[in-house]
């Protein structure tokens, strides 16, 4: 039976604990970073950051509403960025079918930097990042080789607060529908982010727009979900490359 | 904490203030928000809306410095709207008490100041006694001379428009907080208050915890699941150096450190023992002369004997009314008065109050010694920017020192859980752990007294020392041992075994105990019990997620203190669903009550606050250094001029030096209007000594930032990410703005009050991040503790050109 996480930002303090332990987990090379003006660091997701907790405030009258958002790759039921790796390099995407983790291996070395526009192009969310020096492509792994042990993701496990849940997809839609019963009591705009679309399920308590551009993926009604996925994207953004000189 | 972690679980309302409980504590809010999931309100009031805000029912932004105008308020609304637990009060409170006819409170002043030495004379804040030396009574709470009357009294002032008006926060929102938070004053209901450093770092920083008590024992709150007045504490080990007295003013378990007055073991005693003629009255710290005992007796072993009173006269002496806090001494070393020293785990460099002053002070000694795991703005200080090492008298000792990973030990968490931990891995390098430094260096000490002699050489030569460092041998010393064959009920000890639990220390000397509050930890029936690692637990301790057989923790396994007042005099629950103790057929059931003794109605039974001479929770609170009841003043350094409540704007009995580098900003200062606020955050450890050298986290924050409002940005033209430099008489501070709505203006006395803050975790030693925000702190302080006024002072904010610090 395919995974899923529940990712329940009604309980999220931004610790940043989940970003850290993906860092640790996956041994990536910390970046040089520079203060913004914000507490979201690094900006964006790169190729040394698997998982990005973003922060977004705004105020409603006279409340704060402070809105974090622990971005990760969604594990998309049917991935648009493998139907796209397929095209280019067999095996550079793979999609496991048992925990429905979807794996970028060693192989995506071999997509061209152009082929890679056209890989984060293909994601809704703005996921993948390629690392400029080694021209692999990477993201989010599920913890892979965690979870084929039986173990959690890193970032589950140094969740202190409940936000970062993982599971049976069963029983987290089961988990994710209680869980919006209850707060939807106190916050009534609350909604499961794409929840029939992906493996990464958010519950959102406020507007998806309040937490990040690509919270869910910009839906139109009019084509199927699988070419709608495949042509969604093209996010306005910087290159690897700047980001990397930051 | 009086309660513990998990007993967060069970509040129906919290209060969150002077914490940043989420981002400090984060474990905190795993339960706190399953108690928020069950229906509990969680406030939370902060000058800035942080992290923790964001998780809570509401946030209430607060001038910070006026948390007691804040809750001079409450206790106000509490009594006024009758809110308190009435039956709690009078049985358990010292509300009915009579107070000295003398006592008096005029103009912001008690009774019995001094203006010359700013120091109170405290023989009138005392208590009426009858023939048989008992505190009088009135439980009708009518007579005008007892604690409740002149409570009530006390905080008249403190009316809405008062309270708005000096704390900037609306009527509203003030009402808003007290309905919420005294909706706890009924049995079945339990109000908790979190804490931390935003409550002490300031002149007024025991007040501020009083005032809280206060509300909480008006609201019956105290002794409770899901109640308490918990002092979060973290890692650098708050609850370990205080338990363990690393502070000046105390020796192991609380007891206070001998001064010159008290010759001997006898003086001693009498001075520092608490008497009553209530028999009802525990009492409990009648029993101190037996945890001095053992603590001599530990210390000195086969060489403490009757005859040399236990080698109480080995001990050395502070001098009376002299204060060794911090503050007091960097400015002796400033003068030139100390020569060297050894600096463990700190970076005093960075973390203390107006920093430019403490590392010119550091300058002046001859040699200091600094453990630490990295290179700091401390261990560092000869090469700070803007001086030459040439110039430098001091030699530098630098003590590579273990990480907590790599060693073994118990640690002691905020719900006084000790715990024991395992070495992960060997100290890398030639680094040492701070218990093979300390015991190798004091007997390279004792050595040389022992070949060469010297000034009462036994007061090293004596002690009863180990060759090398074991870290379980410490936790039996801790513990204690019985130094003869000792009987205990049934049982017999034999001389050398371990002494079962603090009931069968002595006075005598036939027991030894490190810190009596620790006796009980490793027996000879269970051995260490900070190791236990065991979930079992009966149904009743289940339901309040109380786990007595999972490490152990002090005094006695207690997870709650003051326990006795969570069931009424009969012994029964307040709240029967959450039910802390129970007396069931003859005997206590649940937690380890406070005491053995029956019920306080029966005829052997005693009053639930025991560690208090006469027995009763303090809402008259005799024995701080500024007044029985809190009373607002203002932040050293303010921007207000005047106050609603009296005419003394300031606290008349706060601590400060004077140096020609202590300078203040006097009170409404044009030059310097803005309020500055100075805090941590989740991604740094207090100075940032330890995890700025960790990539990963200085890659989440890796710069120092002020942050501001963007209508006080907007009048100073600056940007959000603009540089900035932030300044007052002290020094100037380079920053990156971060302009933020989560910081909002304040209304006060018909003004606007901006407030910016600033985390101090940043310093030179990790290139471009910024520097030292202590250089802006004053060093003012509060009277009881010597702790600094970090929390408030007053600053500028001007937009820079290109930054040095920062890059």
């Amino acid at each position: 039976m395919p995974k899923a996480f529940l990712i329940d930002t009604s309980r999220c303090t931004a610790c940043r604990g989940c970003q850290i332990a993906c860092k640790e987990w996956n041994e990536l090379p910390a970046n040089a970073t520079k203060q913004r003006g914000s507490h979201q660091n690094p900006p964006d997701l790169n190729p040394h950051n698997f998982k990005l907790v973003r922060f977004n405030e705004h105020l409603e009258g006279a409340t704060v509403r402070w809105n974090f958002f622990p971005d990760q790759c969604r594990h998309c039921l049917e991935p648009p960025c493998y139907h796209e790796g397929a095209k280019l390099v067999d095996d550079a995407i793979i999609h496991d079918q048992e925990t429905g983790a979807v794996v970028y291996t060693d192989k995506t070395k071999k997509i061209s930097a152009d082929g890679f526009e056209i890989i984060r192009d293909s994601c809704p969310y703005d996921i993948p990042r390629r690392n400029p020096k080694t021209g692999q492509i990477v993201k989010c792994t599920m913890c892979y080789e965690r979870v084929v042990r039986g173990m959690l993701p890193a970032c589950v496990k140094a969740c202190p607060t409940g936000t970062m849940n993982f599971g049976d997809r069963e029983k987290m839609l089961d988990l994710a529908q209680q869980r919006l019963a209850a707060v939807r009591k106190e916050y009534p705009k609350a909604l499961l982010a794409d929840a029939d679309d992906v493996n990464v399920i958010y519950l959102l308590i406020d507007e998806p727009q309040n937490y990040h551009k690509h919270s869910v993926a910009q839906k139109d009604q009019d084509i199927d979900r699988k070419l709608f996925l495949a042509r969604l994207g093209r996010p306005l953004r910087r290159g690897v490359e700047a980001l990397l000189n930051l | 904490m009086t309660n513990h972690w998990v007993d967060l679980k069970n509040a129906d309302a919290f209060l969150i203030m002077g914490s940043n409980a989420a981002e400090h504590h984060p474990i905190s809010f795993k339960w706190v928000l399953q108690a928020k999931e069950k229906g509990a309100v969680v406030i939370h009031v902060d000058p800035k809306f942080s992290r923790t805000s964001a998780r809570s029912s509401f946030h209430v932004p607060l001038r910070s410095g006026t948390d007691i105008a804040f809750l001079g308020g409450m206790i106000k609304y509490i009594i006024e709207k009758e809110k308190y637990f009435k039956d709690y009060v009078v049985e358990y409170t010292n509300a009915a008490f009579l107070v000295n006819k003398d006592f008096d409170f005029k103009d912001g002043l008690f009774s019995g100041y001094d203006p010359q030495t700013r120091k109170y004379d405290a023989k009138t804040w005392s208590f009426e006694m009858d023939e048989a030396g008992l505190p009088k009574k009135d439980k009708s709470l009518q007579d005008p001379r007892c604690v409740f009357q002149l409570l009530k009294k006390h905080y008249e002032r403190y009316n809405l428009d008062n309270v708005s008006a000096i704390t900037g926060v609306s009527q509203e929102d003030l009402l808003k907080v007290y309905e919420s938070y005294s909706a706890t004053g009924v049995p079945i209901k339990a109000g908790t208050v979190m804490y931390a450093l935003g409550w002490t770092q300031h002149t007024v920083g025991v007040q501020n915890i009083r005032a809280a008590c206060m509300v909480q024992l008006l609201l019956g709150n105290m002794g409770i699941a899901g109640g308490g007045v918990n002092a979060l504490r973290g890692e650098p080990n708050v609850q370990g150096s205080t338990d363990h007295a690393l502070l000046y003013a105390n020796i192991p378990g609380y007891l206070g450190a001998p001064i010159d007055e008290w010759q001997t073991l006898a003086d001693y005693n009498k001075a520092n023992t608490p008497a009553t003629k209530d028999p009802k009255s525990a009492n409990w710290w009648q029993n101190k002369p037996k945890y001095l005992a053992s603590l001599l007796k530990g210390w000195y072993g086969e060489k403490a004997t009757a005859d040399n009173d236990l080698c109480y006269g080995l001990v050395p002496k502070c001098a009376k009314g002299v204060d060794y806090s911090y503050m007091f001494l960097f400015d002796r070393m400033y003068q030139g008065k100390i020569r060297g020293g050894f600096i463990f785990g700190l970076n005093p460099m960075n973390t203390l109050a107006n920093t430019h002053k403490a590392r010119a002070a550091m300058d002046k000694l001859d040699w200091v010694v600094v453990s630490e795991l990295h290179h700091s703005e401390t261990t560092d200080n000869w090469r700070r920017p803007g001086v030459n090492p040439k110039n430098m008298k001091t030699e530098y000792f630098l003590l590579p020192s273990a990480h907590r990973i790599e060693k073994e030990g118990t640690v002691t968490n905020s719900s006084r859980l000790v715990l024991w931990h395992h070495k992960a891995i060997e100290p890398a390098g030639q680094a040492k752990t701070f218990g093979f430094m300390l015991v190798g260096l004091m007997n390279a000490i004792r050595d040389k007294y022992i070949k060469n002699g010297g000034t009462l050489p036994e007061a090293i030569t004596w002690q009863d020392w180990p060759k090398t460092y074991v870290a379980e041998d410490w936790t039996k010393r801790l513990n204690g041992i019985f130094t003869k064959d000792t009987k205990v009920g049934d049982k017999e000890y034999k001389k050398g075994q371990l002494v079962p639990t603090f009931g069968a220390l002595a006075a005598d000397g036939s027991t030894t105990s490190l810190c009596w509050v620790y006796t009980g930890c490793f027996t000879e029936e269970d051995g260490n019990k900070t190791k236990r690692r065991d979930p079992k637990q009966t149904p009743m301790q289940e339901k309040i997620g109380l786990n007595p057989n999972w490490a152990w923790c002090w005094p006695v396994n207690r997870r709650i203190i003051y326990n006795r007042a969570s069931v009424d005099p009969t012994g029964k629950p307040w709240n029967p669903d959450k039910a802390v103790i129970a007396w069931e057929d003859g005997k206590w059931v649940g937690d380890v009550p406070d005491g053995p003794w029956p019920p306080m109605a029966s005829e052997n039974g005693k009053y639930p606050f025991i560690m208090q001479t006469h027995g009763f929770g303090a809402l008259f609170g005799p024995g701080r250094l500024d007044g029985p009841f809190p009373e607002h003043y203002e932040p050293v350094e303010t921007p207000v001029t005047s106050h609603p409540f009296s005419p003394q704007l300031s606290s008349p009995a706060y601590k400060f030096v004077s140096s020609e580098m202590d300078k203040l900003t006097k009170p409404g200062d044009p030059a310097y209007p803005i309020v500055l606020t100075t805090y941590n955050l989740t991604e740094h450890w207090c100075g940032g000594g330890e995890t700025r050298n960790v990539p990963n986290l200085l890659e989440t924050e890796p710069q120092l930032y002020v942050e501001m409002s963007p209508e006080l940005a907007n009048e100073k033209g600056i940007k959000n990410g603009d540089p900035v430099i932030v300044e007052n008489v002290r020094g100037k501070v380079e920053a990156i703005a971060m302009v933020t709505v989560r910081i909002r203006p304040f209304k006060v006395q018909g003004k606007t009050v901006h407030l910016v803050g600033m985390p101090f975790a940043f310093g030179w030693s990790t290139p471009k991040c910024g520097d030292s925000t202590n250089r802006l702190t004053p060093s003012v302080a509060d009277p009881n503790t010597t702790i600094f006024e970090l929390k408030a002072c007053l600053v500028n904010v001007k937009k820079a050109g290109k930054l040095t610090e920062i890059a």
